[in-house]
């Protein structure tokens, strides 16, 4: 019953403490971009008010992309995240189907099993994981994370698209059987274009899973040229005692810019994805 | 052939294959290797022989593991209570009837979004002893006289890391707990009006315990993310000053990775597991109140 509040006591109960909140949101990715743009000078004088730039340069960033294996984090990040998220969701689409439609023996143990995967922490597993990595060869290759990341994607997409595939009603399933459709007809020809914007939600979400996935990469990759991005920015520019900090500013912003950007297209599967994920 | 694939027992297995592969192969495996090797002394390159319960004994008697368990704990709970409150009342205050209501709840979810490691970095600039953004604010006000010291000092860097790890989590229990603020139906707050409750009573009646299966859901994910975190301490402190900071998680990479002591580490991280169950089941527990609030029988 907003109407019968006074403008006064709404701002106090509302514009300012949500005020407080974005700023606090928002002021690292400010503060990061400010710091990429500023020239060294600026950057390490008190003086200055730091809160804008003087003299906006671009030299942090060609340094990032001319002088650092930046570009070739990029791209390995690209790829990895790419694969990981297809070879996901496929496996998951399959999986899903086959637990919530198929109804096979067991299914219902296997659909609680796959909740209880989604729970396992990479914290725990990246020590065994690697000492496997290392057996199978795959150490220090895009390999290795490309075949790790669906662990902890496909128990979270199978369990979303479960709850898509729900939803769909039984009797469109029936009829197509009646009518004589296989399986596999009912599934790309029904469920799949019905379930597109569990697809996208899946797809979104297991994507910014993966860019931002650190204990892995950091753990099965050791050469510079295969590195992600998040890993490649903390372990590689940060050498030595002097800091540069508007390189590193600049390598944080670019590095998180992908997403950010592929997130503001796709918001509403987004959130539809996390909070899916945790009603269920 | 046919009529083999139509058998639901048959084909459900072979749907199922793909992702079974890869999670016996990469999940279920390696838990079961990393049990095993918590009772090793495997190095990296080198096998290791059954040594018994000898890797739970050393840290037992480990100063650095004690401490790391009580850095671990400390971090979650602290974190974990303050996340709760500050995702509960940005929820309540994006749930209210706002201009650009959707572009606001996409601005505050960004946190989340974008990689941990280099937003931590963004803190780490923003915590440098000398040139800390907030030190010079505060100077300028007058607050503080010298810089403040956010890393180099046990308890402030427990505190610096801990408001890096609320800054990145609120966003994810503001936004799940506004979805499940929004199922909340309005009658219920215009019967609760019509007997005359106040504001506090009608968010202690009707929105806390209409909300409470989905904060046991929110918080179990929370929680376990803030125990197992690695990333923003690996990248803010690397477990220092002092070690104040070294969560279980960092420990054991450090012991495993870089230490080459696999069967250490390993055992590090089975030390985790039973709090992680422990959490789980308290959200289990959490969980069975649906049923009443459903309108269905108390369990």
């Amino acid at each position: 019953m907003d109407y019968l509040e006074s403008l006064p006591r709404r701002w106090v109960t509302l514009y300012l403490p949500l005020g407080g909140f974005l700023f606090v949101l928002l002021f690292p990715f400010y503060w990061m971009t400010m710091t990429s743009f500023k020239p060294d000078a600026e950057l390490l004088s008190r003086d200055a008010n730091p809160f804008w730039i003087q003299h906006p340069t671009i030299a942090h960033f060609e340094k990032l992309l001319f002088h650092t294996s930046y570009p070739e984090w990029m791209w390995n990040t690209i790829i990895v995240s790419v694969v990981a998220t297809f070879v996901s969701l496929i496996a998951s689409v399959f999986a899903a189907y086959a637990i919530e439609r198929l109804r096979f023996r067991g299914s219902k143990s296997v659909g609680m099993a796959i909740f209880l995967a989604y729970l396992v922490p990479p914290s725990i597993l990246f020590i065994p994981l690697a000492a496997i990595v290392v057996e199978l060869g795959l150490f220090d290759t895009r390999w290795a994370l490309m075949l790790t990341y669906p662990t902890f994607l496909i128990p979270f997409c199978t369990w979303l698209l479960m709850g898509y595939f729900r939803s769909i009603p039984y009797e469109l399933e029936e009829c197509a059987l009646i009518d004589g459709a296989t399986r596999w007809q009912i599934l790309t020809k029904i469920i799949l274009p019905l379930a597109v914007p569990g697809l996208i939600s899946a797809g979104i979400f297991a994507f910014t899973l993966s860019w931002n996935e650190f204990i892995y990469a950091l753990t099965f990759i050791s050469s510079s040229e295969v590195k992600t991005v998040p890993v490649g920015v903390v372990t590689e520019l940060v050498e030595g005692d002097v800091y540069h900090w508007g390189a590193l500013m600049a390598g944080a912003l670019l590095g998180s810019l992908p997403v950010a950007v592929l997130y503001s297209f796709f918001v509403e599967y987004y959130v539809a994805g996390l909070t899916g994920g945790v009603k269920e | 052939m046919h009529k083999f694939l139509d058998n639901r027992n048959v084909l459900g297995l072979l749907f199922m294959l793909p992702a079974a592969a890869l999670l016996l192969m990469f999940l279920t495996y390696p838990l079961g290797l990393g049990l095993w090797l918590g009772f090793t002394d495997a190095r990296i390159g080198r096998a290791g022989h059954w040594v018994g319960l000898e890797n739970f004994e050393s840290l037992l008697d480990d100063a650095l593991a004690r401490l790391s368990l009580f850095n671990t704990l400390f971090y979650t709970v602290v974190a974990s209570v303050v996340k709760f409150m500050l995702g509960l009342w940005l929820a309540m205050l994006l749930n209210r009837s706002l201009p650009c209501k959707a572009f606001l709840r996409a601005v505050v979810l960004l946190p989340f979004i974008v990689p941990t490691a280099l937003s931590a970095i963004a803190f780490w600039w923003i915590y440098d002893a000398q040139f800390s953004v907030v030190s010079w604010a505060f100077a300028r006000m007058g607050v503080i006289d010298h810089y403040i010291n956010f890393l180099g000092d046990p308890w402030m860097a427990r505190m610096s890391v801990i408001i890096a790890n609320v800054w990145r989590g609120v966003p994810f229990v503001a936004i799940c707990l506004l979805a499940g603020l929004q199922t909340i139906s309005p009658s219920l707050y215009e019967a609760a009006s019509l007997d005359g409750a106040t504001e506090w009573q009608k968010f202690r009646y009707v929105t806390l315990p209409m909300l409470t299966p989905i904060i046991a859901v929110v918080m179990t994910f929370s929680v376990l993310f803030t125990f197992t975190d690695f990333q923003l301490i690996y990248v803010l402190t690397r477990g220092g000053p002092l070690n104040a900071t070294h969560l279980m998680a960092t420990l054991s990479f450090q012991r495993a990775i870089p230490g080459g002591n696999l069967g250490e580490g390993a055992a590090l991280a089975i030390a985790m597991v039973p709090f992680l169950l422990a959490a789980i089941l308290f959200s289990y527990f959490g969980l069975q109140r649906r049923a009443w609030q459903q309108g269905g029988g108390d369990k």
